[in-house]
């Protein structure tokens, strides 16, 4: 036996296959088919949670999504630990561990319910009136207390070991909820041969058709239609059927968002599969067939566990199997909740008596409720309930003809099912941002115009009843209209009592007519006051009552009041859905160069250069960073090193006007460049700022070879398509990105030459045939090979360009070469370094966005008489040619061994009063090995002039002194650069 | 030649999928107009398609479609010194660019009956053979990563990715190829 209240037959559960699961510990036994709640409820556990605020007893009040008390924990092992999960959509299997939430030390007795019973100190807002005195207090005992308090389950803590993946799909018909109305939808789309995709939360595709007992469809019962009609949709090639597949999110141009679960259901998941997968759909029409949830009524002290939604209870006993308790007392402003009594007394529930605020019900259930002999008091309310646990007595008062109250009678019971009617669920309606009507017969909102091409259909749409969703085409027998509804708060006579209207938030009718008193008009104002609606559920259950509460309270009518956004999701989504597979390695591409595998085999540490790996330095034995790029930098100015550049992005710029566009584009001259020669480019925006620079090589009177920084690349090859594309159209130049075809192997120093000239063929690297700033093409050890003679360290260097696949080996063969003479592999590091040294700038470091070439001292490198480049307008604007820019200078410590921090402020006196403003920045400062002391570039205000000045970097441990000097530490005379 | 991808084994899915990286190749783009097109297309060996995404290829030789004046050229390894010099003086007096990317780029394919499924966990396009049909090709991206993305069986993708980019694509697929391998 799977549970005291399991029936012998029936449901769609597998009573011959029991599953173990434990909840807080206990061990229960469920029936594969179960949900944790049905499971529960089969062994006669009504109580699932303790509520947010007052710690109230709460027990399972539905049967699905809306589920606002019963939520559980649900542990998986180490880091998969998932909180708040209702326990009405979790699958049990065999093994599962459930816990309930919010309650110390245990479910039934709950330390913090004393809560409870300072109800009256904590009404709706009380945190921003019960603690503002003494005001000191707030921040130190009111809130951390208060936020100790709030919160539901307990987040993970290790990293989630679960995989997740993500899937785009494209169809013409995307179906959300396979119930009846989604099945006939899809049904018709697939006959027109669309690519369906029909999605439904539940485990098993159906909705009501799964609880249907009753009504014939096409001379079936209705399982047995369903399993035809879902048969025949699953040998159609083109639908797919995603089952626990929540659409959780609607966005524009027919997007959207399903979150599968996979997994979770499975006591032994395959390791191969995810846990979840989130779907992005694009559909060219989407069919919203998300059915209704079934509104609790609003009466005191309605809240106790054994009150359910009355068709929440017949769905456990059709579908599952599970009768709620031995006794009901029914409480119905709704027909269907009369053919929920008819169905739980077939199965042997006792049914106390049905309740029914309306004074009068002659629809088909009521009919035949009472034919049945099912005990029926009209124009009747429930005043008040008792248990603690559980109910145990409802208190049933008579509705006057003036709405007044009167008389009590107690009548026992274990279970008490309530219907208010049907709430549409139009969420995912209204997230396409389509618009609600209001319909007085239902009590509801319904879906109104769209902008999309979206539709809703059946009970979401306000059409109810297996008919209004089949169609005409599909004969269906006895299925009863079913009318009544009721929304907002029942009539009482009882002041003082608590009437709950969302469970979630413990949010009470009269918290809202406090809010309503306390001068709050909009119900978004209202919502937020009393939260109403803002608990993990988002007020499916509540949020129709308390419009009709805050509409009554005010004298306006329901539409006039209005009603809160629906937001994305629908249901809560885990952030491993989200983030799929962009996680650990995948996070990001990690971009390597062709000589990578070399650095990594020579133990070369590395540094992230946006999405690049490049090495940093090539530390030996015992070497710290240091001592490596001291070793470095003193190997590559005594002899040589050879450096990977490979990441530098490289554009190809071909055409008739490919000198003019460069003119156009850069500061400088390049008419005039011949083919075969370099020149160092600088690349303004158009307000004048250096956004990017780079040796520029004429291969040919129509062919350049551009380079950028490695973090530029992307942006100047947009710039520049940009340029040519909107601005330049009559040029007649083409760009191609040749980032990745070259290597780019840098060999520096005074034996640069030396260790090339064995290597190289067709070109001829003597000082006078090949000068610093020429390009040639030839091979290098082999390969064909464009070799620049550049320098960005002041020594001797070749750069060699050679097509990727052969970097590695055309590296090797140079490293070959380069160890005959002593010379070392370097990193990124000793290249800053040697580069500082020679006032080189950096894009990036010695430039922030609002440095003109001038503030650098590259004045030169503007070209003289041309009459336009980008940013040269800019470059006569006032503030650019005013004093007081700051300007690159270099700065030597009072203390030669004193390394300055990058970003320290510059300024003039050694202890400034608070408030003096900056004289500028240290933008980069290193140990030099070849000038034995500490160096820096910084901008200085009118730093040019500032020269032999003395300055001060404050520092939290007393300024430091500076001189100022010129940018070029090292050579200033550039005699290195031959060798 | 190293390949970016060299040293992959294929991941293969017996009857569902396979994901190979595919040697290396001699590629250029070309960019010009229709008439340098055409005379490039009759240098090349290989006709250079003007419909928007489109490939026309042989055993040999491809040419794709990617821009109203852009085509990615692939032909045999080996061969980019020749092919220069044949488009060159084909097109010397017409304005055109050729640049070699041999290098610039990995291949690898992806096939089988699972292979539109596989591409769909990094990439947005509807892979549906009606819309995606054989021969069709286009710049798109897979995750995070942009990639030349061409049908060129009828079961099977070939997509070029930036050297850089190769190990992440072919990282990210495996990951994604993994709930394929339980059938």
């Amino acid at each position: 036996m799977t549970g005291a209240f399991r029936t012998t037959t029936g449901g769609r559960i597998d009573r011959a296959r029991p599953l173990s699961f434990r909840f807080d510990g206990r061990a229960f036994t469920g029936c594969a088919g179960d949900t944790l709640a049905s499971a529960l409820l089969a062994n006669g556990v009504h109580l699932a949670g303790r509520s947010f605020k007052y710690h109230r007893p709460r027990g399972i009040l539905a049967a699905g999504a809306e589920e606002p008390n019963a939520l559980v924990g649900i542990d998986r092992g180490p880091g998969r630990y998932a909180p708040n999960l209702r326990a009405t959509q979790v699958e049990i299997h065999d093994g599962l561990v459930a816990e309930s939430q919010n309650r110390t030390p245990s479910l039934r007795f709950d330390i913090a319910a004393l809560a409870d019973f300072a109800a009256p100190l904590i009404p709706a807002g009380f945190y921003y009136k019960t603690f503002m005195q003494p005001a000191g207090w707030w921040a130190k005992l009111y809130e951390p207390r208060i936020r100790a308090a709030a919160g539901l389950g307990r987040a993970p803590r290790g990293a989630d070991p679960d995989r997740y993946t993500q899937r785009y799909a494209h169809c013409e018909t995307l179906v959300v909820g396979a119930g009846p109305a989604g099945i006939a939808a899809a049904r018709a789309a697939a006959a027109r041969g669309d690519r369906v995709i029909l999605c439904d939360e539940q485990a098993e595709p159906g909705g009501s058709l799964l609880a249907e007992t009753r009504a014939r469809i096409d001379g079936l019962c209705a399982q047995d239609w369903l399993a035809a009609a879902l048969a025949e949709l699953a040998a159609e090639p083109r639908v797919t059927i995603l089952p626990r597949t929540t659409a959780f999110g609607y966005f524009a141009q027919n997007f959207v968002a399903l979150a599968e679960r996979v997994t979770d259901h499975l006591a032994v998941p395959d390791p191969n599969l995810p846990r979840e997968r989130l779907w992005q759909v694009r559909a060219r029409e989407v069919v919203l067939a998300t059915g209704a949830i079934e509104r609790p009524l609003v009466f005191p002290e309605n809240d106790r566990p054994g009150i359910m939604l009355a068709d929440s209870a017949r769905t456990y006993l059709a579908r599952y199997g599970v009768k709620p308790g031995c006794r009901a007392l029914v409480l119905a402003a709704h027909d269907d909740a009369y053919g929920a009594a008819l169905d739980l007394a077939a199965a042997g529930m006792e049914i106390a008596l049905i309740v029914d605020p309306r004074p009068a019900a002659d629809g088909e259930l009521p009919r035949r409720a009472m034919a049945a002999g099912l005990p029926v008091r009209m124009s009747a309310t429930v005043v008040g309930t008792r248990g603690r646990l559980r109910v145990h007595e409802a208190h049933v008062g008579t509705i006057g003809a003036d709405g007044g109250v009167r008389g009590v009678d107690v009548v026992s019971c274990d279970t008490l099912l309530m219907s208010g009617g049907w709430t549409p669920s139009v969420h995912l309606h209204s997230q396409a941002r389509g618009k609600l009507a209001f319909r007085a017969d239902l009590q509801a909102f319904v879906p109104g115009a769209t902008p999309q091409a979206c539709r809703s259909v059946g009970a979401c749409a306000g059409e109810f009843g297996l008919q209004a969703a089949l169609g005409p085409a599909t004969r269906v027998e006895d299925d009863p209209v079913r009318e009544g509804g009721f929304a907002g708060a029942l009539p009482h006579d009882r002041p003082r009592a608590r009437a709950f209207v969302d469970f979630q938030n413990d949010v009470t009718a009269k918290d809202l007519t406090l809010a309503l008193r306390e001068g709050f008009r909009s119900i978004e104002h209202v919502k937020r006051y009393t939260t109403n609606g803002m608990a993990t559920d988002q007020g499916k259950t509540s949020n129709i009552n308390a419009l009709a509460i805050v509409a009554a309270a005010s004298g306006r009518a329901i539409p006039e009041v209005g009603l809160t956004s629906f937001r994305q999701p629908y249901t809560p989504v885990t952030f491993g859905a989200f983030a799929g597979t962009s996680r650990g390695e995948l996070f990001d591409p990690v971009r390597t160069t062709p000589i990578h595998g070399w650095a990594v085999a020579q133990g070369a540490i590395f540094e992230d250069v946006g999405q690049w790996k490049r090495a940093h330095h090539f530390p030996r034995p015992g070497e710290d960073m240091h001592a490596a790029v001291r070793r470095e930098c003193a190997a590559v100015r005594a002899r040589a090193g050879i450096f990977d550049a490979s990441t530098l992005g490289k554009i190809e710029v071909v055409g008739r006007d490919a000198a003019e566009f460069l003119e156009r584009l850069y500061v400088n001259s390049w008419k005039k460049l011949e083919p075969g020669r370099c020149r160092y480019g600088i690349l303004l925006n158009e307000a004048g700022f250096v956004i990017d620079d780079g040796v520029i090589g004429r291969l040919a009177p129509d062919r350049f070879h551009v380079t950028t920084t490695t973090g530029g690349a992307a942006r100047v090859l947009s710039m520049m398509e940009d340029y040519v594309q909107t601005e330049w159209p009559d040029l007649q130049i083409w760009l191609t990105s040749t980032t990745e075809q070259w290597a780019v192997i840098a060999v520096q120093g005074p034996k640069a030459r030396e260790i090339l000239a064995p290597l190289t063929e067709g070109i001829d690297l003597s000082r006078d045939a090949f000068a610093h700033m020429a390009v040639r093409e030839g091979r290098v050890a082999g390969v064909p090979a464009r070799l620049f003679r550049v320098s960005f360290t002041g020594e001797l260097g070749f750069e060699v360009n050679v097509p990727a696949g052969q970097g590695r080996a055309v590296w090797e063969a140079i490293w070959e070469q380069a160890r005959r003479h002593d010379a070392v592999a370097y990193g990124t590091e000793t290249m800053h370094v040697l580069r500082a040294e020679k006032g080189y700038i950096i894009v990036g470091q010695e430039t922030d966005g609002t440095v003109v070439p001038d503030d650098l001292g590259l004045g030169w490198a503007i070209g003289k008489g041309k009459r336009d480049f980008v940013g040269k307008r800019s470059l006569s604007r006032p503030d650019i040619a005013a004093p007081g820019r700051k300007q690159l200078v270099g700065l030597l410590s009072a203390d030669p061994g004193h390394v300055l921090d990058e970003g320290a402020q510059i300024v003039a006196m050694r202890d400034p009063p608070p408030g003096t403003p900056a004289l500028g920045h240290v933008t980069s400062s290193y140990w030099s090995a070849t000038l034995g002391r500490s160096i820096a570039l910084a901008l200085v205000a009118d730093g040019r002039a500032r020269h032999g000045q003395t300055l001060f970097a404050p520092m939290p441990g007393g300024a430091v002194p500076v001189a100022v000097t010129g940018p070029v530490f090292h050579d200033p005379e550039g005699r290195s650069l031959d060798g | 030649m190293a390949d970016a991808l060299e040293g992959r084994a294929p991941i293969v899915w017996p009857d569902r999928l396979r994901v190979a990286a595919l040697p290396p190749q001699a590629r250029f783009v070309f960019r010009g107009d229709a008439e340098a097109a055409a005379r490039a297309g009759d240098a090349f060996g290989a006709t250079l398609p003007m419909t928007p995404c489109r490939a026309a290829a042989d055993d040999a030789r491809a040419a794709l479609w990617l821009g109203p004046d852009e085509w990615l050229l692939l032909a045999p390894p080996g061969t980019e010194d020749g092919t220069a010099r044949d488009i060159a003086a084909a097109l010397a007096d017409l304005p055109h660019a050729l640049a070699c990317v041999s290098d610039r780029h990995a291949a690898l394919t992806v096939s089988g009956p699972r292979a539109e499924t596989l591409l769909a966990a990094g990439c947005a396009l509807d892979l549906d053979p009606r819309a995606f049909p054989q021969g069709m090709c286009t710049r798109s991206l897979l995750a995070k990563a942009e990639i030349v993305l061409w049908r060129h069986q009828p079961a099977s993708f070939r997509l070029e990715v930036r050297r850089s980019f190769a190990a992440y694509v072919w990282d990210f697929l495996a990951e994604a190829a993994r709930e394929h391998a339980s059938a």
